[in-house]
């Protein structure tokens, strides 16, 4: 087992335990500090995948701003801790094995796959660099970038505009 | 043994981490010293000066002092995240150091290629700081939610609106460098192709500070207000809300929060001196070789006037450990002399003087400017801070299209 192996299980573990968290958590900000613990195991993933830039700017936007944003909203808003409903019959009888059922399809139709069954064989990856991620950015995908940019900006001003004073 | 011959690259870096640990937790305390002493003799006092020569182990009085007081936990607090909170905050402070190069990528260990003065190289080491200590931000907050107490929720919310305002300012008003250097490797920001080795005019060092002047103070007015110094202190403005965020704190979790505060300090300073006061490059050229004798004639002229001191001014215990201090400070300064030992350290000595000018000025402010209104602070951000850094961006980017600097 080499060390690149041991930390892929120890944040896949950290991911999935920090998934189950947030669902059964009580209190909001449990929650909150669970999602920023998936999103950090995740970012360590896509480093070992020989994605250092896509890991830090993970990093940087998913657990750095965002969730700063639900952390600073739930302490603002003070949210108390939720209250448990009864689970739903349907949720048990059709949800529950349709979930396990996903997970197998996923898994089986994974191992099959080229990228599956290079699994533990494939040494790591080149690192992408940041030139390279920028040059594919800015020269093949320009447009989406663009119109993603402008969309963004109208969200913004949408946001004013709701948030505007009554004059 | 079979360890560490099969693993000789992670058996160096635990140990480079350990130094460098070592190195940090002793400037951390150290910093609190000075501190304590600039401002003195800013405000006409003394300072420290009973425990210890000049006061040389109040850090260590203060320390234990702090290890040995009752932890009080307040009984409505949420216990994971209030004990989460202070760790949190330290080991995020402590984790940005470790992508610092403190001195010269050429310098090697010996038989394994591994450079001595940075724990790793890494080519988005800038961008990793920030994703580091964005995320630093969590341990105010959460520290702030966790008492459950309304002066700790005030600062805590201050904090986390304060600390996400500034940090797009602070990362705006470095892209001007990057831009500049062409790179996010923190080796090659310093003195890579497009780094900031060389003069103009011959005798003025090509830092980025110069070009870069407009990105500098915007960079270094949102450090202060990141790392929640005077005069942006708002999350713990004593007038206001008691401490802020850590009001419930007491005990070494107390003194955690204190330590992250210090060693984020450290972290901006090492930022600023990399991006804009080259690293570890001297201010002077190559050729002048007698600079490498600096560092050894400093300490050695730092010992004599200890001595000085020592037979002058201290009575009784004081003197016998002001003594110990000029002998250990000529020991020193006689290594850095010999010119095997003064080639390999005079990297290392122009970035830790660097530091320490920054942080001077950093304690040099606090004990000049008074603290910032709460809505004055935000409005200061946003509306000047992060349009001037703007514009500093797209100045810097039109000077490398129009080819005004020395790369395209």
């Amino acid at each position: 087992m080499s060390l690149a192996f041991l930390m892929f299980l120890a944040c896949g573990v950290l991911a999935i335990s920090g998934a189950i968290v947030l669902i059964l958590a009580r209190e909001p900000i449990h929650s909150a500090l669970a999602l920023i613990q998936v999103m950090i195991a995740l970012a360590v993933l896509y480093v070992l995948l020989g994605a250092p830039f896509i890991a830090a700017v993970q990093v940087i936007v998913y657990a750095g701003a965002i969730m700063v944003l639900f952390v600073f909203v739930i302490m603002l808003l003070n949210a108390g801790s939720e209250e448990r409903t009864d689970f739903s019959q349907i949720a048990k009888y059709v949800g529950v094995p349709l979930g396990v059922i996903l997970i197998f399809w996923a898994a089986h139709w994974l191992w099959r796959s080229p990228a599956g069954r290079a699994i533990g064989t494939a040494t790591a990856m080149p690192a992408a660099s940041t030139r390279a991620l920028s040059v594919e950015l800015f020269r093949q995908y320009l447009f989406p970038f663009e119109a993603t940019s402008i969309l963004i900006l109208i969200a913004i001003l949408g946001a004013l505009v709701l948030a505007r004073k009554e004059p | 043994m079979e360890f560490i011959s099969q693993h000789p690259v992670l058996v160096a870096s635990i140990i480079k981490i350990a130094v460098l640990l070592f190195i940090v937790m002793t400037a951390l305390a150290y910093l609190t010293w000075l501190e304590r002493k600039v401002i003195a003799h800013i405000q006409s006092r003394w300072g420290p000066y009973y425990v210890g020569a000049h006061g040389l182990l109040q850090p260590l009085a203060d320390g234990l002092k702090f290890l040995f007081k009752e932890d009080v936990t307040p009984p409505v607090a949420d216990k994971l995240v209030y004990t989460l909170a202070p760790f949190l905050a330290l080991s995020l402070a402590l984790s940005a150091i470790a992508l610092i190069p403190f001195g010269p990528p050429n310098i090697l260990i010996p038989g394994l290629g591994q450079q001595v003065f940075a724990i790793t190289d890494i080519n988005i080491g800038l961008l990793l700081v920030f994703a580091i200590t964005s995320i630093g931000v969590y341990g105010v907050a959460l520290a702030g939610w966790s008492s459950n107490s309304k002066y700790p929720l005030m600062g805590g919310l201050r904090s986390s609106a304060q600390m996400i305002s500034y940090e797009v300012a602070l990362t705006m008003s470095v892209v001007g460098v990057v831009l500049l250097a062409g790179t996010l490797r923190f080796n090659e920001i310093i003195a890579g192709p497009h780094g900031q080795s060389g003069y103009w005019l011959h005798f003025v060092p090509r830092w980025n500070i110069f070009p870069q002047i407009v990105g500098f103070l915007c960079y270094i007015t949102s450090a202060f207000a990141e790392t929640n110094r005077v005069p942006f202190d708002l999350p713990e403005a004593e007038t206001e809300l008691v401490a802020g965020f850590h009001t419930e704190y007491s005990s070494f979790k107390f003194a955690m929060f204190f330590m992250a505060e210090y060693a984020n300090m450290i972290t901006v300073a090492c930022l600023a001196t990399i991006l804009f006061f080259g690293g570890w490059l001297s201010p002077f050229p190559d050729s002048w070789t007698w600079q490498k004798f600096l560092p050894g004639a400093g300490l050695v002229l730092m010992g004599i006037y200890c001595a000085y001191d020592t037979v002058s001014e201290m009575r009784g215990i004081a003197r016998i450990q002001l003594a110990v201090v000029s002998l250990l400070c000529l020991a020193a300064g006689l290594i850095c002399l010999v010119p095997s030992v003064a080639t390999v350290i005079l990297g290392t000595f122009w970035f830790t003087t660097k530091v320490l000018v920054i942080l001077f000025v950093y304690i040099w402010i606090r004990g000049t400017l008074p603290r910032f209104r709460y809505d004055q602070l935000m409005s200061f951000g946003w509306k000047l801070l992060l349009p001037v850094s703007l514009a500093n961006l797209v100045a810097t980017a039109a000077w490398i299209a129009y080819g005004w600097v020395r790369h395209g």
